[in-house]
């Protein structure tokens, strides 16, 4: 199996290096079979590793295969964990990201970056397979690295665009932040267990556990709190959370195709999955997990209502996208790991569906994102708006599709969960719902119903998208449908994930998920009980009423809720806040070292200083140097005289 | 009265102590010079054979000939040096040639 396990993240690799130098070479087509024959294969294997672990029950996979480097006993090294928990995610990245990649032939047909494009979506499906296949911190870090770096060149994929140049940067900073609380918790948990190794870090835990520290001077932490919190930041940073979201949004100013890759399905998703795979760790903090579920209930919610006043079709759906990271943060946060794994899963497919669908309509449109500006698209495109209303029904969590599987095993996990925090969680995630539906539909009613508000040049051009196009929306319609159903049982309540993940047994909220847990037909006709299930037809009954029957109460509103609209129209003012109070700030503190430090302290006393102090000293010992013969001479014969006077007389 | 190694080594040091004079003092003929390293050097020779004579030990006089051999080297080259300085700053006056000044 080792083979295997190393050929899956290589053969990622090889097309991307393929497609990447040799892209000239190998041509437009050529490229982008060689990654998608890469990313297939590695798909395939990870199918087979599935396989292996799920239901022949393969022991767990834990070895080192290369050793960089020891350093004082710390062993830095390349080594893959293959459980339960890797298993699926891997097939989870590798098959969204096959569909996109033979999305992405229809989606990028004309564009001339077309060779460098395919490189890099390969190269995040290695950077993102050595993520979740890692078995120590320090590939984790890489892999961590290696996926944000990825993104930040897809961003900025039309890097002659200034707001894609903006977009990557600002994804950059706010990740460095997330970064550096990552690269600080791992610090923390090497020098208190001394290893890098999940396992022995596991092992060795109880050490952070029974130790304090003080962060704020005379306030006692654990260190395995500290630890916690830091690694979450560097997950709110990944998986974009409050107050680190801010770049998500932002970042759909990359191509559509990694949109739904990227900033949807797979990386952003790697900041749950690493708490996913901390659970050993936050399981003994109390506060941490407590930090998790308020800031995820909050990202939950908050940003979902920002998507009810958002007209760029890509941003509703990224901010849809902020909500649901906020749902399967909230499942960690109240100890239903694997109900944040399963719903990860679960998104990635329909959230991959549904920005695929909308890169669709935009190619439809010719490149138009605004959704005032369509409308009665059924007709034109009936695919598109079939698998778009599969993704959206799956997405506000209908009964029997796969979002509301995931998503109501969330909210009565999070409804049964003890840790502080937990009802303002619950009150955030039922509200979510309502929100969920409501915008996710009015983006589908503006779109595919009611009038057709497009200019007439386009509506001349309207058609479906070619098969090459429509061919993965299909494909990631049907797990969209079913996958809920076929695996909730296995994954949630089979006791699949128990070699991977660890809970406390004081931690009963999954344990009340499986009591309630009768079956997957059960758990559907569950949804006729009084529950979050109509908060989502409410949702979708309003967003109907509003936007179809009566569009001018969405002017009404605007209008009666000005100070409401523009609150979440600027985005509750983080933006405008980032930037009074973090980027002018640093600007003003570099402003100060530059002046002082680098022009005064640097350039000018150091530099120029000791330069000036050389020709200073030199000016006067020149004069040494008269060009005289005798006075050299003399100066030889003086020097030989108080060199044999001390020989003699010394 | 009989000659000793002082007197020897005196009449080497004031040979010595002229020729460093000449060195310090001239500040015309760079020939001047070149005549003043050679009798440096015959009394530096000078005290050799006087030594050598009254230690018993031929080594020194193989010493003075190696010396004689090297002085008469030096000042071949140090005149053809001297020469060509002349062909090109139509001067051996010591004080014009002092372009390495600082």
């Amino acid at each position: 199996m080792e083979s295997i396990y190393l050929a899956i993240p290589l053969a990622s690799l090889l097309g991307a290096v393929l497609a990447g130098f040799f892209g000239k070479q190998i041509g437009r087509a050529g490229s982008h079979w060689v990654t998608i024959l890469g990313v297939g294969t590695s798909f395939v294997l990870s199918l087979l590793v599935l396989k292996d672990v799920a239901i022949d029950d393969a022991p767990i996979y834990n070895q080192a295969l290369y050793t960089w480097m020891v350093s004082d006993g710390i062993r830095f090294e390349v080594g893959f964990l293959i459980d339960s928990l890797t298993a699926l995610m891997m097939v989870v990245v590798t098959g969204v990201s096959l569909m996109v990649h033979i999305y992405t032939i229809g989606y990028m047909h004309d564009d001339p970056g077309y060779q460098r494009f395919f490189s890099y979506i390969s190269l995040f499906t290695f950077s993102m397979l050595m993520l979740v296949m890692s078995n120590n911190f320090l590939q984790l870090f890489f892999g961590w690295e290696a996926v944000g770096l990825v993104s930040y060149l897809l961003i900025g994929f039309w890097f002659t665009r200034d707001t894609a140049i903006y977009a990557n940067l600002k994804a950059f900073l706010v990740n460095r932040v997330g970064d550096f609380g990552f690269l600080l918790g791992i610090a923390v948990v090497l020098m208190y267990t001394g290893s890098l190794d999940y396992y022995e870090v596991f092992d060795r835990a109880d050490r952070m556990l029974f130790a304090t520290t003080q962060v704020i001077p005379g306030v006692d932490w654990t260190v395995i709190t500290l630890a916690c919190i830091l690694l979450f930041v560097g997950a709110m940073g990944k998986s974009a959370q409050v107050p680190l979201h801010v770049w998500l949004p932002d970042s759909m100013e990359g191509p559509t195709p990694i949109s739904a890759l990227i900033h949807a399905a797979t990386m952003v998703t790697a900041g749950i999955f690493m708490v996913a795979r901390m659970s050993p760790l936050f399981e003994l903090s109390e506060t941490a997990l407590s930090v998790v579920i308020v800031i995820g209930a909050t990202t939950a919610f908050f940003m979902g209502l920002i998507g009810i006043v958002q007209n760029d079709i890509k941003r509703v759906v990224a901010y849809s996208t902020l909500s649901q990271l906020g749902y399967m943060t909230v499942a960690l946060g109240a100890s239903a790991y694997s109900a944040a794994i399963f719903h990860l899963m679960t998104h990635a497919f329909f959230k991959a569906l549904l920005f695929l669908a909308a890169g669709s309509v935009i190619i439809a449109m010719h490149h138009e994102q605004d959704i005032r500006k369509m409308g009665g698209l059924k007709k034109y495109m009936p695919i598109t708006y079939w698998v778009s209303l599969i993704g959206s029904l799956a997405l506000i969590g209908f009964p029997g599709f796969a979002g509301y599987f995931s998503k109501d095993a969330i909210i009565i996990a999070t409804k049964n969960a003890t840790v502080p925090g937990a009802g303002y969680a619950y009150a955030m995630v039922l509200m979510g719902v309502f929100v969920t539906a409501f915008y996710s539909f009015r983006m589908f009613f503006l779109v595919f119903h009611g009038e057709e508000r497009m200019d007439k040049h386009t509506k001349e051009h309207l058609h479906e998208t070619a098969p090459v196009v429509t061919f993965p929306l299909i494909m990631l319609a049907i797990p969209s449908v079913i996958i809920g159903w076929l695996t909730i049982e296995t994954v949630l309540f089979g006791g699949y994930f128990d070699s991977a993940i660890f809970i406390l047994n004081e931690h009963g909220a999954m344990a009340a998920v499986a009591d309630a847990f009768h079956g997957p037909l059960n758990f559907v006709l569950h949804a006729l009980y009084p529950g979050p299930a109509y908060l989502a037809f409410a949702g979708v009954g309003a967003a109907w009423y509003i936007y179809l029957k009566k569009p001018s109460i969405a002017e009404q509103a605007k209008a009666k809720f000005g100070f409401i609209y523009n609150l979440l129209d600027n985005k509750y003012y983080f933006d405008r806040f980032n930037e009074i109070v973090f980027a002018s700030a640093s600007r003003g503190i570099g402003n100060v070292l530059w002046r002082l430090g680098d022009a005064l302290m640097i350039d000018g006393l150091v530099v120029n200083g000791s330069a000036r102090l050389v020709g200073w000293v030199s000016g006067i010992v020149r004069h040494v140097q008269t060009g005289y013969l005798n006075h050299y001479a003399f100066a030889m014969i003086t020097g030989l005289i108080l060199l044999l006077g001390w020989a003699v007389l010394g | 009265m009989t000659v000793e190694l002082s007197h020897y080594l005196i009449l080497a040091a004031v040979l010595f102590s002229i020729s460093m004079a000449g060195i310090v003092i001239n500040r015309k003929n760079i020939i001047v010079l070149l005549m003043s390293i050679e009798l440096m050097l015959l009394a530096v020779n000078l005290n050799f054979i006087a030594f050598s004579h009254y230690l018993n030990d031929l080594a020194g006089q193989v010493f003075v000939f190696f010396i004689l051999t090297v002085a008469a080297a030096e000042a071949a080259i140090g005149l053809a040096i001297l020469v060509v300085l002349f062909r090109n700053k139509r001067s051996i006056n010591v004080e014009d040639i002092s372009e390495m000044k600082g």
